[in-house]
This record gives structure tokens, C-alpha cells and sequence, in this order.
């Protein structure tokens, strides 16, 4: 006996329908006997008995299918038949999976023959957690839709109840966002204090020599200078460089110049390129731009031109924001009212006049916003920068040098085979907030300017 | 007083058989009208009915709305403004435009006023400049409120002060003309009153068409009236005349407040 979560959620579901004919039933039958009209009509009765058998046992289940395993688990490590068990590590779990597999059916015998006695004490659990779970949840169902079945009067505002049972169910969604990010935060927070137990925070932020070794944490070898500044340099110096002045060029096109039906292909296409996976830029900058670059700098003699460089990525990572740059400042320039493009045209400004010096001016806060939302993005960036920018943390203002950034450490970090609990692997948590807490940063910021300046023009 | 006598020998501008279209749908139908140098015009009429179109297409602006055509010759001092020579930008600085919402530039009370100026190189020196926005603002009786606040910005004024800013930015260009589009429709009466006292003392000034809904505006300010209907121009007079004795019924039936 397993406790299989999808049978039984089709089961409650039985339950619920059952619920909803009963429900509906007894209202109508209620208001028949005693002549009073019903204050909601015999459906809302049915919903409200079948949601108050259906919520709390699928809460009920949902729970109980991610704690039974670790139940069950700890049941059979109290057995006798687990104190051979090795103490810690891969052999162990390994072990522990490949009898729990047997036990619930899985696999037909025992790969590992250290597993063979655990088998029966990991039947003998999960068979009793099962019982427990499907007991529980039964329990709940009836007690939820008797609770609800004997509310129902012919005045019982069932209506208003189920509206809000509904509500709470939206609220419930909104929130799986929001709760994940916190869970999110919480574990890189948790594992970025086990990595500062071992390296100080000031040497992640300000030291400035970069080359993490394994095994236990080797003094100046976790300074984060050179990764911030090969993120800077590439995500908010040379990509904006490219950025900027082609997305903002292309939105006062797209919205004071194109006719109609230029506009109509252009932007679609435009948002098209904002779809493209990342990695197909990535095989761009590595393939076509970083050794034409490199070619470039060679024939005009400058020291240290490698294939992989900033300029490659940054340049390839210019091109990929224009479209996100291009479309907020395209909403920015068509938010400024036409009374103000009339005004200046009425003056006697040629168009190029009142674009300048009316119309950006005017949309500026608005596009300043939008492009820190795009910094933002550009310093989150990975695929580029691992395929085009190189790995070496190098300390270098010279954009055709290979420098690398947080992201493409943190993947290096995390790549490869390494024990999760050494300062080496710690490290990519630990830059993982980092670089979390400062696009979080500008995103607030960048919300809140955009947000000003739509109110400016309400 | 002769130059209240209807015909105008000389006049600012001159339309003859204007008709402007919008795509295919028509706006403004054969209309023929004179605008006299030292007078106030007003246009007046039920809403929809062709005054803001026809008084933009006194300065071009019409141009700028896609699909929008005019018909017909409007002339700028026996010049016509649809001619292919016509500058537009020229134009627009002769024959300057206050809109129906007062719309200040995002800038500085100062800058908005030079604004004009800046573009079409009128001053010289920054304290020429600083005369022309000076003398600008006091004709339009706001300096006196901003003298000491001129680097604030334009959009913080109240709403009567914006639009005689506005005003102010249209004077400091040195226009001939100025046309005014229901320039008191979002004020409250204080600052229509202001206004209104404006237009007294620019009259003579600058050749002034005003657009309003306001029937006792239009006879406290104006001298010519013309009353537009469905597109076409019912009647054109004497604004006493038009007010005491109109000649045709539809004009009669709106001053009396039958429909509008
Ligand atoms: N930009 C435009 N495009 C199409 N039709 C317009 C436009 N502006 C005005 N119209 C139409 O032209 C007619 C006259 O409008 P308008 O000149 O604004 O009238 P008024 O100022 O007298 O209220 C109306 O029927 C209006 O719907
Ligand atoms: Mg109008």
C-alpha cells in the first residue's frame, strides 16, 4: 500500500462532486419544506459543501506528500537494521533510495546488497504512513463537507461564502509567486552566512584578487573586484554604449517618423528579437563578433586581444537589450501628452526641434527608469558572457582583454563535480546575492522613477 | 469708430473657400472669412462643429494630424500660407497658438518662455534674451507672480497662470497673430477674467481669433463674430450686431440658448 497522491486526489474530487449533489439537494429540499425562498440559489449550496470538502484535504495532501517521504525515512533509520548504515554521505543515500525503490515497488530487487535488509522496514513505514495519510485526509474531507452540509439553511448566504472562499483561493496564487521568491532569498541568504563563516564579507566585496581554490578557503583568493568590474564593464558600460543611443534612436523613429504600417512591422519584429533565447547570441558573440573583434585589434596592434572579450560580449549584449530599451522608451516618448508636441510645433519648432528638446526631455525620467530596468537585466545575463566573455578575472579597462563576470563564475563555481559545502562552491550563494540584491536595487529604483513620471503626466 | 465698420480693407488674414477634410469625412465646408488687423475675432458655435478645425488650419497645424487636408486659399497678408514657398516654421512664429489645456513645456518658467526665442535665434546675447522674456511675461501680466520664481517649473503654476505662460511663450516670438482655442475652458472664473482682461490689452497689439463656448465672453471681448454651424459659417458681423440682431435663424436660435 503506497500513498498515491493523483488516485487520491481524484477520489476527494469524487467526494466533492458528491458533496456539491447533496449540497445542492438538501437547499432545495430545505426551502421546499419550510416555504422560505432560498437566499442563494441551490448551486452556491452545492459549491460551498464541495469546496469545504475539496480545500483542506487537497492542503491536506499537498502536505502530506512532501512530508511522508521524510517520515518514512526517519522511521526506518530508527529500525535496528539501520545502525549498519554507512554515516554519511553519497554511499549512504544511495543505499537508502535504492531499498525504499524495492519496497514501493520501483525497482524489482536490490542493486546494493547493504540495502537488502532495509527493504522490509521501508515497506513496513511507508505502508503505515500511507494509512495515516489516506485516514487523515478522509477524515478531513467528511469532516469539512458535513460541516458545510449541515450549515445550510434556506437564509444561509451561501453565495457570499463561496465568493469568498474563491477570493482566498486567488489570493492563494498571487502569493505562490511571491512566496517562492522569498524562499528563493532565504536559502541563497542561508547559504551565503555559511560561506561568510569561512571568508569575510569585506574580502568577497572589496578584495581584488580572484582564484578560488577547493578544499578549505585560502586567504586572498575570493576578492570580487574583478568580477563586479568585468560585470560593469560589460552589463552597464559597453552594452549600454550600444543600447542607448540605437534603442532610444529607433523609438523616436518608430513613434515621430515611421508611417502607420511601417510601424506595424517593426515593432512586432522588434519584440521578436526580445524572444530570441540568450544562447543563440551567446553562439553570435563567440562565433562571428568575438574573432572579428579580436582580428580588429590585432591589425590595429593592441596588446592582449583574445578571442573572448569584453567588447564582444558587451557589444552582443547591446544589441540584445535594444529591443527592451527601445520599447520603454517608446512608451515614454508616446506617454508625453500631444499638447506638449503641439505646443512646440505651434511655436514654429521643426519636428527634430520638438524632438529634442521637448519630447526627450520630457520622456527622460521615463527612459532613465527603463534603462536601469535594462542595466538590471544586462548584469543577470549569463549565456553571453560565459560563451563570449572569457573566465580569467582580470582587472582591465582595455575592453578587448577577456575579463568575466559574477554569472560566469558562479556557473564556473557550480559546474563540475565538487562537495556542496566548501567555501569554493559557497562562494557562487554568496555572489548570487550579491548580484540579487543589486538588480533588486535598481529595479526598485527604476519602478519607483517610472512610476513618478507616469503620475506627472496623469 | 471706423475700424468697426464690416469690411476690412486690409485685412491680416484672409480666407477664401476653405473647406478642410479629415480622410474622407469633411469638417469645414466652403468658408470665406476676414481677420482684421487691431480687432478681437471670435468664433463661436456648438461644439463639433468645425471651430477648432478651421482655426488650425489658420496656422498650419492641421499638417501635422495625418489624413487632414485643406482646400481652398488662406492668405497671411496677401501671401498665401499653403503656397509651396510658405515656411511653416515661418509661419507658425507670425501666426502663434494657445491651446484649449494649458501645456507648458516640463522646463523652467524661463525656459518655456525663451523657448521661441532659443529656436528661432531672436536674441543675441543672454541679456537680450533675458529682455524678451522679461518684457514677454509682463505683457502677459504674470510677471509681477513670477519674477522671483522664474527657474521653477512651468507645469507647478495654477492653471490660469500655465495658460497665460502659454500666453507669454506666444508674445515672445513676436507674432502678428495670435489664435486662442477655448483658452479659458479649463480655468476657473478668476483666472477667466484674467484672461479675459489679457485679450483687452493685447488687442491692437496682435490680430487676436478666439474660439469659445462662452457667449458672454465672446461679447465682452470680441468686435467680429462669426458663427459656425455643421461645418459652414451661418454668419459673420459686428459682434453687437450679431449679438442684438442676427440675421439668420439658426444664429438666432443659438445666442438664445435653443440648442449648443
Ligand atoms: N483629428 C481629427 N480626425 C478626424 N476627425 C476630426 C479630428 N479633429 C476633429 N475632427 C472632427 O471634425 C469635426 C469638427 O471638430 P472640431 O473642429 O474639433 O470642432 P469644435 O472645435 O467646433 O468643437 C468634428 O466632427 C470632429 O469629430
Ligand atoms: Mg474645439
Amino acid at each position: 500500500m503506497t500513498f498515491n497522491a493523483a488516485a487520491l486526489l481524484l477520489l476527494i474530487l469524487g467526494l466533492a462532486l458528491i458533496g456539491w449533489l447533496a449540497g445542492r439537494a438538501r437547499s432545495a429540499m430545505l426551502a421546499g419544506r419550510s416555504g422560505k425562498k432560498l437566499h442563494s440559489r441551490p448551486q452556491y449550496h452545492g459549491w460551498y459543501v464541495a469546496l469545504w470538502l475539496f480545500v483542506p484535504a487537497a492542503i491536506f495532501l499537498a502536505i502530506w506528500s512532501s512530508v511522508s517521504p521524510g517520515l518514512i525515512t526517519n522511521q526506518v533509520l530508527a529500525s535496528p537494521a539501520a545502525e549498519s548504515l554507512p554515516a554519511f554521505g553519497f554511499e549512504r543515500s544511495a543505499i537508502l533510495s535504492d531499498a525504499r525503490d524495492v519496497a514501493q515497488g520501483k525497482a524489482a530487487k536490490v542493486r546494493l546488497p547493504a540495502a537488502a535488509p532495509l527493504v522490509e522496514p521501508y515497506a513496513a513505514a511507508t505502508h503505515r504512513y500511507a494509512w495515516i495519510g489516506i485516514a487523515a485526509m478522509l477524515a478531513l474531507a467528511l469532516a469539512g463537507g458535513l460541516y458545510a452540509f449541515t450549515r445550510i439553511r434556506p437564509d444561509f448566504r451561501a453565495r457570499t461564502r463561496v465568493e469568498r472562499i474563491v477570493m482566498a483561493l486567488l489570493l492563494l496564487a498571487s502569493l505562490v509567486a511571491i512566496l517562492t521568491t522569498f524562499g528563493i532569498v532565504l536559502s541563497l541568504l542561508f547559504e551565503s552566512l555559511r560561506f561568510f563563516s569561512l571568508v569575510p564579507m569585506r574580502e568577497l566585496l572589496f578584495g581584488t584578487h580572484w582564484n578560488p581554490q577547493s578544499g578549505a578557503p585560502v586567504a586572498d583568493t575570493f576578492g570580487g573586484i574583478p568580477l563586479f568590474w568585468g560585470t560593469v564593464l560589460i552589463g552597464a558600460i559597453i552594452a549600454m554604449i550600444v543600447a542607448i543611443p540605437i534603442g532610444m534612436m529607433s523609438a523616436v523613429y518608430l513613434t515621430q517618423y515611421a508611417a502607420p504600417t511601417v510601424r506595424k512591422w517593426v515593432k512586432p519584429m522588434l519584440e521578436i528579437l526580445a524572444g530570441v533565447p540568450t544562447v543563440v547570441y551567446g553562439y553570435f558573440a563567440a562565433l562571428t563578433v568575438a574573432p572579428a573583434l579580436r582580428n580588429f585589434a590585432v591589425a590595429i596592434g593592441i596588446p592582449n586581444a583574445s578571442t573572448e572579450s569584453a567588447l564582444a560580449a558587451g557589444v552582443v549584449m547591446g544589441v540584445m537589450i535594444i529591443p527592451f530599451v527601445s520599447s520603454m522608451a517608446d512608451d515614454s516618448i508616446n506617454a508625453v501628452p500631444q499638447a506638449m508636441r503641439d505646443g512646440s510645433l505651434a511655436l514654429g519648432a521643426t519636428p527634430n526641434e520638438t524632438i529634442r528638446q521637448v519630447l526627450i526631455p520630457a520622456a527622460l525620467p521615463g527612459v532613465m527608469g527603463g534603462i536601469l530596468l535594462a542595466v538590471s537585466r544586462a548584469i543577470g545575463e549569463t549565456m553571453i558572457v560565459v560563451m563570449a566573455a572569457g573566465l580569467s578575472a582580470n582587472l582591465t579597462a582595455n575592453p578587448f582583454a577577456s575579463v568575466t563576470t559574477v554569472t560566469a563564475q558562479i556557473v564556473k563555481l557550480l559546474t563540475g563535480d565538487q562537495e556542496f559545502d566548501s567555501a569554493k562552491t559557497l562562494a557562487a550563494f554568496a555572489l548570487g546575492l550579491v548580484l540579487f540584491l543589486v538588480t533588486l536595487l535598481l529595479n526598485i529604483v527604476a519602478l519607483r522613477i517610472v512610476k513618478k513620471y507616469r503620475e506627472a503626466y496623469e | 469708430m471706423t475700424q468697426d465698420d464690416l469690411s476690412i480693407a486690409d485685412p491680416k488674414m484672409r480666407a477664401q473657400g476653405v473647406s478642410v477634410f479629415y480622410g474622407e469625412k469633411q469638417a469645414i465646408n466652403d468658408v470665406s472669412i476676414d481677420v482684421g488687423t487691431d480687432l478681437v475675432t471670435a468664433f463661436i458655435g456648438p461644439s463639433g462643429c468645425g471651430k477648432s478645425t478651421f482655426l488650425r488650419s489658420l496656422n498650419r497645424m492641421n499638417d501635422t494630424i495625418a489624413g487632414a487636408k485643406v482646400t481652398g486659399t488662406i492668405e497671411l497678408d496677401g501671401e498665401d500660407i499653403y503656397a509651396p514657398s510658405m515656411d511653416v516654421v515661418q509661419l507658425r512664429a507670425r501666426v502663434g497658438m494657445v491651446f484649449q489645456k494649458p501645456n507648458p513645456f516640463p522646463k523652467s518658467i524661463y525656459d518655456n518662455v525663451a523657448y521661441g526665442s532659443r529656436i528661432h535665434g531672436l536674441a543675441s546675447s543672454k541679456a537680450d534674451l533675458d529682455g524678451i522674456v522679461e518684457r514677454a511675461l509682463t505683457r502677459a501680466g504674470l510677471w509681477d507672480e513670477v519674477k522671483d520664481r522664474l527657474t521653477e517649473s512651468g507645469t507647478a503654476l495654477s492653471g490660469g497662470q500655465q495658460q497665460r505662460l502659454c500666453i507669454a511663450r506666444a508674445i515672445a516670438v513676436d507674432p502678428e497673430v495670435i489664435l486662442m482655442d477655448e483658452p479659458c475652458s479649463a480655468l476657473d472664473p478668476i483666472a477667466t477674467a484674467k484672461i479675459e482682461e489679457l485679450i483687452h490689452e493685447l488687442r491692437g497689439k496682435y490680430a487676436i481669433v478666439i474660439v469659445t463656448h462662452n457667449m458672454q465672453q465672446a461679447a465682452r471681448v470680441s468686435q467680429r463674430t462669426a458663427f459656425f454651424h455643421l461645418g459652414t459659417l451661418v454668419e459673420y458681423g459686428k459682434t453687437t450686431d450679431i449679438f442684438t440682431n442676427p440675421k439668420a435663424e439658426r444664429t438666432k436660435d443659438y445666442i438664445t440658448g435653443r440648442y449648443g
